[in-house]
């Protein structure tokens, strides 16, 4: 028999190897693509049209077009996501109707996001006549973002404490005075980091933009908004399968710009938390 | 006299559970009543169905009347109208996460004082009616937080008189407060009769005895006395009052 302190050296080691296992696999990956890509980032491949059939140039109008899109999607659901989070927490009675949205938001996070992208292309695309444009592949982010957003801001609303809103009630306060100067202030940064997370799994979506947004190969800006942009996934996508010939050092350089970004993205996020956190006082 | 508040026969039922049944009792002009009562007798019910925060409560049914100046407070005067009349100050200290100065003007603010002036005035006066002004009036900028507990309490009575009620609700003001805070809170009270009819809840019977000019006695939902304090604490006419003063039970 093994006695119990051995016992709990040989399972705390076991889970101690399973948390390190996580670590090797982000490592491997990063590690690769930097050192694959990093000498691929100057600044000519990052501000310039790609060239020759994209084996050559840059890639400024992917990054321009993902930079594009994470604004639109932010700009479509971020007023619907809060106002829903909003009306869900502080507003809806509990009954059949709130359920029903409730279960509607879990699903809609659940949908995979390819079935996202032909939802896009048969409503936006098709049906509402936008074409392939940057307001139809905005929208379909949007959508896909939606569920992100409603369930980060619901969760962030409800930690703000139920006393906060019994004190404001009690001081005469209407139910839009109290979430405007008690709740709303002291969940912003909860919204914001969810908000952000929601738009950096966003900016690196394939599946969604592929029928409404992407192009092929397009060397030059979107004048509207009403245009077709090249974006960085798909963009990665195109060089990695279906342009022969293509620089190993032009596919890594692209793929370590979208993953700078998402990671740009998800630190800002992180910072944010962190720094909202010290100063909360409850 | 016509009475401040007169609560004539109210039930309020939780579900099935029958929280108060059938109190009866005035509240009179500038007079402290003291309840007393031990836990689950009612004591904190009858508070929030005075100033109407049961409305949030799902499940409740309120029966009988509470009439405020004459008026029928469920129905007469509309619930934000009401709380302005009738404030409240809860068990635990709860500050607003604002600074001192916020927080006393966060009522004034929502009823419409913008004046910064004015609000400055209002500020000052309600935290020397807590006995506080001295104690903060270097750093009204800084965090409530960072008070102690008693003072949050004091600016919490603060925050309740800068909106001007008629009435004061303190649920258990001291429960979580040393001797020392208690007794600067209770010093706010007896000056604040002047102007003000005062509903006190206390666990603390002592409390009861020494701030209150009459006190009842709730126990399990029906209210059991209520007399003059120093008859209530030397001659309770009946003997489950006498026994929960004594302290043998509750």
């Amino acid at each position: 028999m093994l006695n119990p302190r051995t016992i709990q050296k040989i399972v705390f080691a076991l889970f101690g190897i399973a948390t390190v296992v996580i670590i090797v696999p982000v490592a491997i990956v990063f590690l690769i693509i930097l050192f694959n890509g990093l000498q691929a980032l100057t600044p000519e491949f990052l501000f310039s049209m790609p060239r020759m059939g994209m084996r050559a140039g840059g890639i400024f109008p992917a990054i321009v077009g993902t930079l594009y899109l994470i604004i639109g999607t932010a700009v479509f659901s971020l007023p619907f996501g809060i106002f829903a989070a909003i009306y869900l927490t502080e507003y809806a009675a509990d009954n059949w109707l709130k359920r029903l949205v409730e279960v509607a938001i879990v699903n809609l996070a659940g949908v995979p996001s390819i079935v996202y992208g032909l939802f896009g292309l048969g409503l936006f695309v098709i049906f509402l006549n936008m074409g392939a444009s940057i307001l139809a592949g905005s929208l379909t982010l949007a959508i896909m973002t939606l569920p992100v957003i409603i369930t980060a801001s619901r969760e962030a609303l409800n930690a703000v404490p139920r006393s906060f809103r019994e004190v404001s009630y009690s001081l005469g306060a209407s139910r839009w005075q109290t979430v405007r100067k008690v709740v709303l202030p002291n969940a912003v940064p909860g919204i914001m980091t969810g908000t952000i997370l929601g738009l950096s799994r966003a900016a690196g979506e394939t599946a969604p933009i592929l029928f409404t947004v992407a192009a092929f190969y397009l060397p030059r800006l979107p004048q509207s908004i009403s245009d077709q942009v090249m974006a960085l996934p798909y963009h990665i996508y195109v060089l990695s399968t279906q342009v022969p010939n293509v620089s190993v050092k032009i596919q890594y350089g692209t793929i370590l710009v979208l993953v700078l970004l998402v990671f740009i993205m998800n630190i800002s996020a992180a910072y944010i938390r962190a720094r909202f956190r010290k100063r909360k006082l409850w | 006299m016509v009475a401040k508040l007169r609560i004539d026969n109210l039930c309020v039922f939780y579900g099935s559970f029958e929280a108060l049944k059938g109190i009866n009792l005035e509240v009179q002009e500038n007079e402290i009543l003291g309840i007393i009562g031990p836990a689950n007798s009612g004591k904190t019910t009858f508070l929030k169905s005075i100033n109407r925060m049961l409305d949030f409560t799902p499940n409740v049914r309120i029966e009988g009347k509470i009439y405020f100046d004459t008026l029928d407070a469920q129905k007469e005067i509309k619930r934000l109208a009401l709380r302005r009349r009738i404030g409240m100050v809860y068990a635990l200290p709860l500050p607003l996460p604002l600074s001192i100065f916020d927080n006393v003007a966060y009522g004034p603010r929502l009823h419409g004082t913008k004046k910064k002036k004015q609000l400055d005035e209002i500020v000052e006066r309600c935290l020397k009616a807590s006995y506080l002004w001295d104690e903060v009036k270097d750093r009204l900028k800084t965090p409530a937080f960072n008070l102690s507990g008693g003072q949050q309490q004091r600016l919490c009575i603060s925050r309740t008189l800068a909106v001007e009620p008629e009435v004061i609700l303190y649920d258990e003001p001291c429960s979580g407060l040393d001797p020392i805070s208690t007794a600067k809170v209770e010093e706010a009270m007896r000056e604040l009769k002047q102007k003000y009819t005062q509903i006190l809840v206390t666990n603390n019977t002592k409390q009861a005895a020494r701030v209150s000019d009459r006190t009842a006695f709730f126990l399990m939902g029906e209210l059991i006395e209520l007399d003059i304090t120093a008859k209530m604490f030397t001659a309770p006419s009946d003997k489950r009052t006498d026994d929960y003063i004594a302290g043998r039970f509750g």
